[in-house]
């Protein structure tokens, strides 16, 4: 339990740290770190130890995991993984924002 | 009226998605897209019309997905808040649709993939209506990232250099409010196991208050930043005026109110009492002045604009602050209120553009004459925002000042004058941008762009050879390429849609106390959800709040609009009593405060102000 408190705190003080940088990239890793840990503390809201898979058929409800935990982190994962690859597109895009238009690149879609 | 009909609230949602699929596959086939867009927003609007119809008289109604019990499975939940909600967006929506579409049509050269334009802009209409509908918060959340998904997507549509700039402020803010949002989430799902509203108003309540209040500071916060609530709204102003006209007015008008929509729930469903009002008062107050100073400053009309939809958001707050029937019947009524007429002025404000070739008013002028159709559709919204009495604006306000001196403590007089004192700035602003963008003549403007100059000389040309027949006329207006009918139409609607609000404010008020009774007595909503028990549970909760000192909204303050009315026309002796023609607001007690009076004054009024 500790382990991931400790995880959580070092993850967000990181991606903080590099989202003060002032590279779009290192500000997506850092927004990318934070999003992290934010999942860990979704993770942790469950029980953190090894249970039994939720599975109505096989598992008692006393040892089961609480799987609600999980699919808020499977969704938030999916969706910051979105994010972040559009913020990667536009940091691609964004790195030579003199010129007038960009052809294309802008069908990047998440 | 009856349970089969709401049970299919989610189509809501699921509709828009179904169309967005629809017309990614018809991607090369531009009219065909339009097409599918359209008429899917169509019946997306007339289911949830019904829903409305359903839910006027009873009240909320839940539905369980999947067929799984309130706390355990998804649900969604229509209430009268988030019907008429649903009904409003749906129909700005389809006004900003339709224009988009001939914009896209007559404007290719404009670029961009726009072909990618109507699947995204069917994805946000279905996160914004998932986000009205949900009836727990990870929903909510959900639907929060499917609209700021498409939001980012639509943002930097064509990925040009300003709108990637501004693209970039506007992606890591969200991202960084969303955060705040699923950790937010995490903690109360850590601290009570639930993540179903219903089911965490009687929860939250017995928890530690000092839990409590981070927990609600939390979302307030993740919901602030999307709502541009004062110190949180640094965001709004440099990433909304670089995007599309239509996409601007869509942004404007719905995306900041789904974050108030998200606050209101937060308010009084899940934190009820005033443990935080001291505190969105003053947010409320700074969000209002600092809000319309910023407006002042602005010269190009989507920023003045940007400044003002900032500075009205405060005006929910207020309301929502007072957290009585009055002060949140009134805000309910704002935020339709303020949806149509902030997305009809930047509408507008893109009929202008495309007419003159810039929105900046330092080079704009004589738009009046060149196009009094223009003229009348920027001036009633802008009006209407200012509040000037006959309009919904007014009324808005009125409740708004009403509930503020109905409640007398410092803090909201304070607010009171601070009301006035913007409404009044935000006139300024208006006017400002009327006089010179519009009466102003075109050769004293500085450095007007072409286009405008062309337009002013073909139009005096026209004028000039008025003795000609008027196919001659005909085709020369076709040369100077007025606005066309695609782009005309839908503004001309939004701007009736929010002029109606004033003929409607009668049952449109009604409805809005009801369903802030409703939301501040919170056991219909926990009915509809859980059933009877937890409600009555619910309702002995903010009993225990009350002997806590935390003050919950009494049945007493219901009759507010009985007891303002010698202090009413004190107060705004200088804004309403010498221009309508019913002079003093009259203090109805059924509830519908300024509305028998209004009812007879815009039939007359209204058309021609």
């Amino acid at each position: 339990m500790l382990v991931l408190a400790v995880t959580v705190g070092v993850l967000t003080a990181a991606g903080v740290w590099l989202l003060q940088q002032r590279s779009m990239v290192r500000a997506i890793f850092g927004l990318t770190l934070i999003s992290h840990a934010v999942n860990l503390l979704l993770l942790t809201t469950g029980v953190p130890g090894w249970r039994v898979e939720p599975l109505m058929s096989t598992a008692q409800a006393a040892d089961a995991a609480d799987p609600l935990p999980q699919a808020f982190v499977l969704t938030a994962i999916v969706i910051s993984m979105a994010t972040t690859i559009f913020m990667l597109a536009l940091a691609v895009i964004g790195r030579d924002d003199d010129q007038e238009k960009v052809p294309e690149t802008g069908e990047e879609h998440a | 009226m009856d349970q089969g009909l709401v049970s299919l609230a989610p189509l809501a949602v699921l509709l828009p998605i179904l169309g967005a699929a629809l017309a990614f596959v018809l991607v090369r086939r531009p009219r065909a897209q339009i097409a599918v867009t359209v008429t899917t927003i169509t019946i997306t609007l007339m289911l949830e019309c019904l829903l409305l119809a359903a839910t006027w008289d009873t009240g909320a109604v839940a539905v369980f997905l999947g067929g799984w019990e309130a706390p355990w499975g998804i649900t969604m939940v229509v209430d009268r808040f988030s019907a008429l909600m649903l009904v409003i967006s749906s129909a700005v929506v389809l006004a900003v649709l339709v224009y988009a579409s001939a914009q896209g049509v007559t404007d290719q050269d404009q670029g961009g993939p726009v072909s990618i334009f109507h699947p995204t802009f069917l994805i946000l209409v279905a996160g914004v209506s998932n986000a009205f509908l949900a009836g727990d918060l990870f929903n909510l959340y959900v639907g929060f990232e499917m609209l700021l998904t498409a939001s980012y997507v639509l943002l930097t549509l064509g990925g040009t250099g300003p709108r990637v700039r501004a693209g970039v402020t506007y992606v890591v803010v969200s991202v960084i409010s969303s955060v705040v949002f699923l950790a937010a989430i995490a903690m109360i799902y850590g601290a009570t196991g639930t993540v179903n509203m219903a089911d965490l108003a009687g929860k939250l309540a017995q928890l530690d208050p000092d839990v409590q209040m981070v927990l609600h500071v939390m979302l307030l916060v993740g919901f602030g930043i999307k709502a541009a609530v004062f110190p949180l709204s640094f965001w709004l102003p440099d990433s909304y005026p670089t995007a599309p006209a239509p996409v601007t007015a869509v942004f404007a008008g719905l995306l900041t109110k789904v974050g108030v929509y998200a606050i209101v729930r937060t308010e009084t469903l899940l934190f009820p009492g005033d443990r935080v009002n001291a505190v969105l008062l003053w947010i409320a107050l700074l969000t209002m002045i600092v809000g319309i100073l910023g407006a002042l400053a602005q010269n190009d009309i989507k920023r003045v604009l940007s400044f003002t939809l900032v500075s009205h958001i405060g005006y929910m707050i207020f309301g929502l602050g007072m957290s009585n029937v009055l002060g949140l019947g009134a805000t309910i009524f704002y935020v339709v209120h303020h949806i149509t007429v902030q997305t009809s002025l930047f509408l507008v404000t893109g009929l202008i553009e495309q007419r003159a070739g810039t929105a900046n008013v330092d080079r704009l002028g004589g738009l009046a004459r060149i196009s009094p159709l223009i003229a009348i559709l920027f001036f009633l919204p802008a009006m209407n925002l200012a509040g000037i009495p006959p309009f919904s604006g007014f009324l808005g306000k009125v409740g708004l000042v009403q509930a503020g001196v109905g409640a007398d403590s410092m803090m909201a007089w304070a607010l009171v004058v601070g009301s006035v004192v913007t409404s009044l700035l935000t006139l300024l602003v208006m006017v400002r941008v009327w006089t010179r963008a519009f009466w102003r003549r075109v050769e004293d403007v500085e450095h007007p762009p072409a286009k405008l100059v062309l337009a002013m000389d073909s139009h005096e040309a026209a004028l000039a050879s008025s003795t000609a027949t008027r196919e001659a006329r005909d085709g020369r207006g076709r040369t100077v390429r007025g606005p066309t009918v695609g782009l005309v139409a839908p503004t001309i609607g939004l701007v009736a849609l929010g002029l109606s609000f004033t003929v409607l404010a009668g049952p449109l008020y009604a409805f809005a106390d009801r369903s802030a009774t409703d939301m501040l007595a919170r056991t219909p909503y926990i009915e509809a959800v859980l059933g009877e028990e937890a409600a009555a549970q619910a309702a002995l909760d903010v009993g225990q709040l009350e002997d806590r000192g935390i003050v919950t909204p009494q049945e007493e303050e219901n009759s507010g609009p009985g007891t303002f009315q010698p202090i009413e026309g004190a107060d705004s002796e200088g804004e309403d009593a010498g221009t309508r023609p019913g002079g003093e607001v009259p203090g109805d007690p059924g509830g519908a405060p300024p509305s028998q009076d209004e009812d007879t004054s815009p039939g007359t009024e209204g058309g021609t102000p």
